[in-house]
């Protein structure tokens, strides 16, 4: 199963390797990570997308909860929840595909955020999936470059994740 | 008044109790070796190699209730502890490790004799530092002592750069930490306890595992109260020997891979397991797809991730083990119930049956010196009083099983990491916290060999620790299992060119012994014990081909033992009869 592990971590120098070495040293995978100060600069949060067993989720939560610079984690895809996920991507554009890139990004609803003679540079914010499609209606246009920030998220209603 | 970063160091382990360090110098360290040298409250204890400083730091802790401390310098003096600091880690044992680094300019440039020693450590430390600015200093060293001692303890290091010990500032050692991000469980969870309480209560087989989790809580009184109490039967691991009494009636032994006949079957056997401060190590489980088939299980863990982590269990209590046996003796109590009297003395029958067995038997005719009739012997005449380290190796297993101990923080050995190179400096950690003790090392004239050096401190400091080398000329561990797994290919186990183990002892000023036949095996104990002040090293040639039983294979359930041959003769004699 996939799930988002969304974890308030002290925002100090090597506190980032300590959760990204927890993932190796034990073998489990890390599928995108996003990391950023919060309001309280003295505060990361920092998201990860995973998959396991049950069993291997529920080591991964203990195992994250020991680290000392872990201060509360929350496993998002237990309640109902928020992903988004960012995505900037170049493509050519040149000749009748200027015209039909742009009616593509206006479907997905993306912003074409750079324009030159020859390429566009295209922001889409959304779900993985929305983006993927997004990305592979974009594969007959020519994709110059990818640029992905990994999943963030968060959760609906009451549920929350605070210090 | 302004201090140093170097005399604050120093003051904060003035502070915080310290009576002995262990370490080595270097030119990150220096200003803190200056510290040292102008005051006499902390003793430093200089090593031969910092591998040795660290388990001798570690040593001290396994045998007090005090976290043990080491110092060395930057880059190679780093490197050298990072296997002591994994032994500890594995057995969660409380160290505090200091190392110099370079002035915090220089780090990053590949300066001289730097090392990231925050990156390296950290996957075998429960915590580390990189101190960057003097002021913190204090507040770190503080945090490291309450991090290595709290919860599950485990080694801390603090990396501190050489111009952090040189800049001044106001010295304040904090009374108390608060740390957002730590806070250890202390208390069971009642509703758990009390679902434990009717679970045992309710057995038919029960059986009590407990771990090197009640030594570390200081919870063998309560362990031990709890269990005759309730008349239970109980087996320790490798780390938990010490922590129930050995001699007492209801203890089957140590089980797992080389447990007693009668621990391993009553875990397969049992109905309802209580697992107490144990973490279900491989080595300890066997099989796990075998472990304890129709047992429900019952698991008091401080460290949540130890709960469900190889072996499903039925109820999980996160809790100091201290507390909650307390809180669960008290849960018993007001059950009003009693345990099930008849069914436990069927169930005593049979583990009887499987004691009569008599496990641990071997060959007393024989011409050669057994290596179990040496630790028989050191237990019988040091009376079970002494403290004993070991290596890692057949001889660690024989002194397990041979060596009865009643009290707890007696037995110190590698468990988790399985250490060679481990016993010698333990031992002088363990000398200077028990001066007046008996202090043992058992161990192999491989393991010795890895710390050999530490034979010179010894000299130094005076430490009469009596040294039983089980010298059989083979990594023996290493050789039975090539015996029983690669068709007797004894590839690279055998020890060649050995040093005359007497002589080297002479030259670094201690007693050597050599002893040869089984007849003398005694007197030279004697006699050996008798030199209080000294160091002696017994280096006892012994049986090459011995091998250890019982033994439960990698792979196999614990009702699958591996017997010695000459008893399973006898088990075979005594079906027939
Ligand atoms: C540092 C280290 N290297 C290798 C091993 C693997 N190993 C385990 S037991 C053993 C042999 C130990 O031989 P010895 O000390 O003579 O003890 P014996 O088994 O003969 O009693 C070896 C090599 C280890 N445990 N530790």
């Amino acid at each position: 199963m996939r799930h988002i592990i969304s974890i308030l971590l002290e925002n100090e120098a090597g506190a980032l390797s300590r959760v990204s070495g927890l993932f190796s040293a034990r073998g489990y995978n890390i599928e995108s990570l996003t990391v950023a100060p919060t309001e309280d600069p003295t505060l990361s949060r920092l998201t990860l997308v995973t998959r396991g067993s049950d069993d291997v989720i529920e080591q991964i939560t203990k195992q994250l909860n020991k680290l000392v610079d872990v201060v509360k984690l929350i496993d998002l895809t237990e309640g109902a929840h928020i992903e988004r996920e960012m995505l900037l991507i170049k493509v050519n554009a040149t000749g009748n595909m200027r015209e039909e890139v742009k009616r593509l990004v206006d479907i997905f609803r993306g912003h074409i955020i750079d324009v030159t003679d020859t390429t566009y540079v295209i922001e889409l914010t959304g779900t993985g999936e929305k983006l993927d499609a997004f990305v592979d209606a974009l594969r007959g246009a020519g994709i110059i470059e990818v640029v992905r920030s990994g999943v963030s998220g968060i959760a609906r209603g009451e549920r929350s994740l605070r210090a | 008044m302004e201090l140093t970063g170097a005399e604050i160091l120093v003051r904060c382990l003035q502070d915080e109790g310290v009576e002995y360090i262990f370490g080595y110098p270097g030119g990150a360290a220096l200003h803190i070796y200056d510290a040292l040298y102008k005051q006499e409250k902390v003793k430093h204890i200089l090593a031969r190699h910092e591998q040795g400083a660290t388990h001798a730091a570690d040593g001290y802790a396994r045998s007090t209730t005090k976290p043990g401390v080491a110092l060395v310098t930057s880059g190679p003096g780093v490197t050298n502890t990072v296997t002591g600091i994994a032994t500890a880690y594995m057995d969660s044992i409380p160290l505090v490790v200091i190392s110099g680094q370079v002035s915090t300019a220089l780090i990053g440039n590949d300066a001289f004799q730097e090392v990231d020693t925050v990156g390296i450590t950290r996957p075998c430390v429960k915590h580390n530092f990189l101190v960057k600015d003097v002021k913190d200093l204090a507040a770190t060293i503080k945090k490291a002592f309450y991090i290595a001692q709290t919860g599950r303890p485990g080694p801390v290091l603090v990396d501190v750069p050489k111009d952090v010990t040189a800049q001044r500032c106001e010295y304040v050692y904090p009374k108390e930490v608060q740390m957002r991000s730590y806070h250890p469980v202390v208390k069971g969870h009642p509703g758990q306890i009390k679902r434990a309480a009717e679970m045992l209560l309710g057995a038919k087989r029960p059986m009590i595992y407990s771990g090197g989790g009640v030594i570390a809580s200081e919870a063998s009184r309560e362990l031990t109260e709890f269990t005759r109490a309730l008349g239970f039967p109980i087996t320790n691991t490798l780390m938990g020997l010490g922590a129930y009494p050995a001699t007492d009636p209801l203890f089957v032994g140590m089980l797992g891979m080389h447990g007693t006949y009668e621990a391993n079957m009553a875990m397969h056997d049992c109905d309802v397991l209580l697992a107490v401060g144990a973490r279900f190590d491989d080595r300890v489980t066997g099989e796990v797809k075998q472990f304890c088939p129709d047992a429900r299980i019952i698991h008091i863990d401080i460290d949540p991730s130890s709960i469900s982590k190889n072996v499903r269990v039925d109820v999980p209590i996160v809790g100091d083990v201290k507390n909650v046996l307390s809180d669960l003796s008290k849960a018993m109590k007001a059950a009003k119930k009693e345990p099930d009297k008849q069914a436990l003395s069927v169930w005593w029958k049979r583990i009887d049956g499987w004691r009569k067995f008599d496990c641990l038997g071997f060959d007393r005719a024989s011409s050669l010196i057994k290596p179990q009739y040496v630790l028989e012997t050191l237990y019988r005449l040091t009376k079970g009083e002494a403290f004993v380290t070991s290596d890692v190796g057949q001889h660690q297993m024989w002194a397990a099983q041979f060596y009865k101990f009643d009290k707890p923080r007696r037995w110190i050995n590698s468990g988790g990491l399985g250490t060679m190179g481990f016993g010698l400096p333990a031992a002088m950690g363990v000398q200077f916290a028990h001066p007046k003790d008996t202090v043992v090392c058992v161990t192999g004239e491989a393991s010795i060999q890895m710390c050999i050096q530490e034979l010179s401190t010894c000299r130094q400091y005076d430490l009469p620790i009596k040294i039983v080398n089980l010298n059989n000329r083979y990594m023996g561990m290493v050789r039975q299992w090539q015996e029983f797994f690669y068709e007797s290919r004894y590839s690279h186990s055998y020890m060649d060119a050995l040093p005359d183990f007497q002589k080297l002892a002479e030259a670094y000023g201690h007693v050597g012994m050599r002893i040869e036949k089984p007849a003398d095996v005694e007197g030279a104990l004697i006699e050996c014990l008798k030199l209080k002040d000294r160091l002696v090293f017994m280096d006892f040639i012994t049986d090459q081909n011995e091998n250890v039983y019982p033994m439960v294979a990698a792979g196999k359930g614990h009702h699958e033992m591996h017997v010695s041959p000459s008893q399973a003769r006898a088990m075979e004699d005594r079906e027939l009869a």
